[in-house]
């Protein structure tokens, strides 16, 4: 693997001076995954969002690297066809046969749990050699943070508001990593930002390997989880320590946790910095955080459960 | 003109025999009846290992033409087939197809759009895509699906057009019927539709290009979209062109629209697809009867030929518009509302009478057609015309 000073090397992709906010997670887990791909050439696609807005204002472009934006809902099926124009090419002999092409997809929250589902399951299926990396800051963003099934319970949204009726979202959050998992693709991977080793390590593997890869990559967005610019990582990193976001990988079926967390911070650490959380640590919702703790931790136990299968 | 192997078969199986010879680099599609056996019959080729053609068995039409689009701008030659609530499922796809220059071909198998559910032939799926930016032909025999198939390639990957192109038949009437068909021999369609040159393609690694950027704040969406209708009109005469090559290599002539009777025609049928037979069975009886008829088949319906189908109804006195298709709300199908489009201008403007027919697949019977020029007849004997638009057969 990369050392630091040799990843400080490499040639970032994304280019500085797009339009996301200052802080952004998005750009971050770009650069890093990117970081992952080596020497290969990559082609990249992104689903409408934050990410794909910001970074593509004709006649600008912050893409160092070919890439192409189709629509919200079908970053991955659009991969799947320039992949697959990779091999029919390659098959035609216009392409030289030993040509090596990195392919991946990145999508939100919204373009991946929800309207992209789709899309994302039958190009996983279909065996594409493609990564996909959704970039996941649990809600839609780009429109102004709308709920989306990535937002956690109790999370305010605006389409999830607050109110004496209703305390933010009123549903616990979809568990998508391991739907990809049982996709039996030969990888996929949760991690974040805050732990950049990790993420490119696992983007390392999800590049090398041959067929489809999956990793979902926590980046907060500052905008909407009402915190600070210069949180980011620090965020991040809580959601790691509390076991809100648990760093593993599945490879070929084989689960394993990619980073120990020793003494499992309460999730309340961190809930209590992000203004969306906000209402939460009003007097009368102690139920609704004390039932938060329960699901993180019933989730870890389930996933500690799984690793130990392996 | 080259010398033909004559073949009996159905409009998909000779598609999917097009397709095999314009050597699609990606075949991207999802199943719906009545274009499934094109794919399948595709299929085959691919397993029998005819084709290097990468066939992505997607997992919806959505995926499928976003898929091709993908495909497309990666520098690849794209086919897809779709029908009905294929097409409908891909609409969003299908501007995103135009607007980003794309030369994907498709055939639809014109089929009813739900609800209620039907699987048989009209126009409403081909129709309600009309304006998303992509070169339309229609068929009205399994030999015209299989030409427009080839000449389409050609037409998609003009360097002055770049545009996608829908190659429509209609669902079973010309999908699953038999029919005599002439097949070019394979080097012949492929010296015809030679090879995609593709500029600025996603594959081409040393030179980055961002596809598909955002052109919102300020940006220049009003000019992309101007250089999109610049290039659908100088597809006008790029489709004349390829056309006229088809026919020196294939013997069968093609006109963006073709005539009947015309030239000291009283009254006119204009109409699209495989009715177009029933109307010159009609005409022709008319005809042996004395009865000065026409019939007008548009086979090039994007861009439309306004100018060309003024030119044919030049002198006739009333002209009937038969629109497989409804346009709800408006004052009658979308041929209808063209042809008194094209008129506009004439200077002896002749009555247009809309009529709907054959919705769902129902029945196109002769007396329909038969009724079609009574009324058009009385018309130019001076009677009143009907208020449009009249359902033909409808109970
Ligand atoms: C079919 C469709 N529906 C809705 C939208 C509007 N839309 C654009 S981006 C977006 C939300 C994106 O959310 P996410 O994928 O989480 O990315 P983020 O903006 O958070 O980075 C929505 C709802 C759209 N562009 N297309
Ligand atoms: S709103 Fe959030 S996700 Fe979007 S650019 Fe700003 S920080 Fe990034
Ligand atoms: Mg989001």
């Amino acid at each position: 693997m990369a050392t630091l000073k040799e990843l400080t090397h490499r040639e970032d992709r994304l280019a500085g001076g797009h339009r996301l906010c200052a802080g952004c997670g998005a750009s971050i887990a770009v650069r890093q995954v990117l970081l992952g791909a080596g020497e290969d050439p990559v082609v990249v696609g992104c689903a409408t969002g934050c990410l794909e807005v910001s970074t593509t204002i004709y006649p600008y472009t912050s893409w160092k690297t070919p890439f192409i934006h189709n629509a919200f809902e079908n970053s991955a099926a659009t991969i799947s066809g320039v992949e697959a124009a990779f091999k029919g090419l390659k098959r035609a002999g216009k392409i030289p046969a030993d040509k090596r092409v990195k392919f991946v997809a990145f999508g939100g929250d919204g373009g991946t749990y929800d309207i992209g589902l789709q899309s994302l399951s039958g190009a996983m299926e279909r065996g594409h050699d493609m990564v996909y990396v959704c970039y996941d800051n649990g809600a839609y963003m780009n429109t102004g943070i709308q709920r989306s099934s990535a937002t956690p319970k109790g999370a305010w949204a605006t389409t999830a508001q607050v109110g004496p009726a209703q305390a933010g979202k009123q549903q616990r959050r979809k568990d998508l990593t391991q739907i990809m998992a049982a996709h039996g693709i030969p990888y996929v991977a949760q991690a974040s930002i805050s732990h950049w080793k990790d993420l490119t390590e696992k983007a390392a593997k999800a590049f090398a390997v041959e067929g489809p890869a999956f990793i979902n990559v926590f980046a907060p967005c500052p905008r909407g989880w009402r915190i600070p610019f210069d949180k980011t990582v620090e965020i991040a990193k809580l959601a790691v320590q509390t076991g809100f976001w648990p760093l593993y990988e599945v490879e070929d079926g084989v689960w394993r946790q990619t980073v120990k967390v020793v003494n499992r911070k309460p999730v309340e650490e961190f809930l209590r910095p992000q203004g969306r959380f906000k209402h939460l640590f009003a007097p009368g919702n102690e139920a609704l955080l004390a039932e938060i703790q329960a699901d993180v931790d019933r989730a870890w136990e389930q996933l500690q459960r799984r690793f130990s299968e392996a | 003109m080259v010398e033909q192997k004559v073949v009996a078969a159905t409009g998909n199986t000779v598609v999917a025999e097009a397709m095999r010879q314009c050597k699609p680099d990606v075949v991207a599609a999802y199943p719906i009846t009545p274009q499934t056996t094109i794919v399948e019959e595709f299929a085959a080729f691919v397993a029998k290992g005819r084709v290097h053609t990468e066939y992505v068995t997607v997992e919806s039409e959505h995926s499928a033409m976003s898929a091709c689009i993908g495909a497309s701008a990666a520098g690849a030659r794209v086919m897809t087939a779709t029908s009905s609530q294929g097409l409908a499922l891909m609409w969003e796809e299908l501007y995103i197809a135009s607007g980003m220059r794309l030369p994907i071909v498709m055939a639809n198998a014109n089929r009813a759009l739900s609800a209620p559910i039907n699987i048989h032939c009209d126009h409403s799926d081909a129709m309600g895509a009309r304006d998303a930016g992509w070169i339309m032909l229609f068929a009205e025999t399994a030999q015209e699906a299989y030409d427009n198939t080839i000449m389409a390639v050609r037409i998609a990957e003009d360097y002055e057009v770049l545009l996608p192109v829908m190659s429509c038949l209609d669902g079973f009437i010309t999908t699953h019927s038999i029919d005599r068909v002439s097949l070019l021999d394979d080097e012949s369609v492929a010296g015809f539709v030679g090879e995609r040159e593709a500029e600025r393609a996603l594959l081409d690694l040393e030179h980055p290009v961002t596809h598909g950027a955002f052109a919102g704040l300020g940006g220049p969406y009003l000019e992309f979209k101007k250089a999109q209708r610049q290039a659908i009109e100088r597809s006008r005469a790029v489709v004349k062109r390829v056309g006229d090559e088809y026919a020196a290599l294939s013997g069968r002539p093609f006109g963006v629209l073709e005539t009947w009777g015309m030239d000291d025609a009283e009254v006119a049928v204009v109409v699209i697809g495989s009715t177009a037979g029933n109307v010159r069975h009609v005409a022709r009886a008319l005809r042996a009867d004395g009865k000065k008829v026409g019939v007008v088949k548009i086979r090039c319906f994007r861009p439309f030929p306004y100018a060309e189908l003024a030119e044919a109804l030049s002198g006739v006195k009333a002209v009937a518009v038969m629109d497989r298709a409804e346009s709800f709300g408006a004052e009658g199908g979308p041929l209808y509302l063209e042809t008194r489009s094209a008129l506009y201008d004439a200077s002896n403007r002749p009555a247009v009478v809309g009529y709907v027919y054959g919705l769902g697949g129902s029945d196109v019977k002769l007396e329909l057609v038969e009724s079609v020029y009574g009324d058009l007849l009385d018309i130019a004997g001076g009677a009143a015309a009907p208020a449009g638009p009249v359902y033909l057969g409808a109970r």
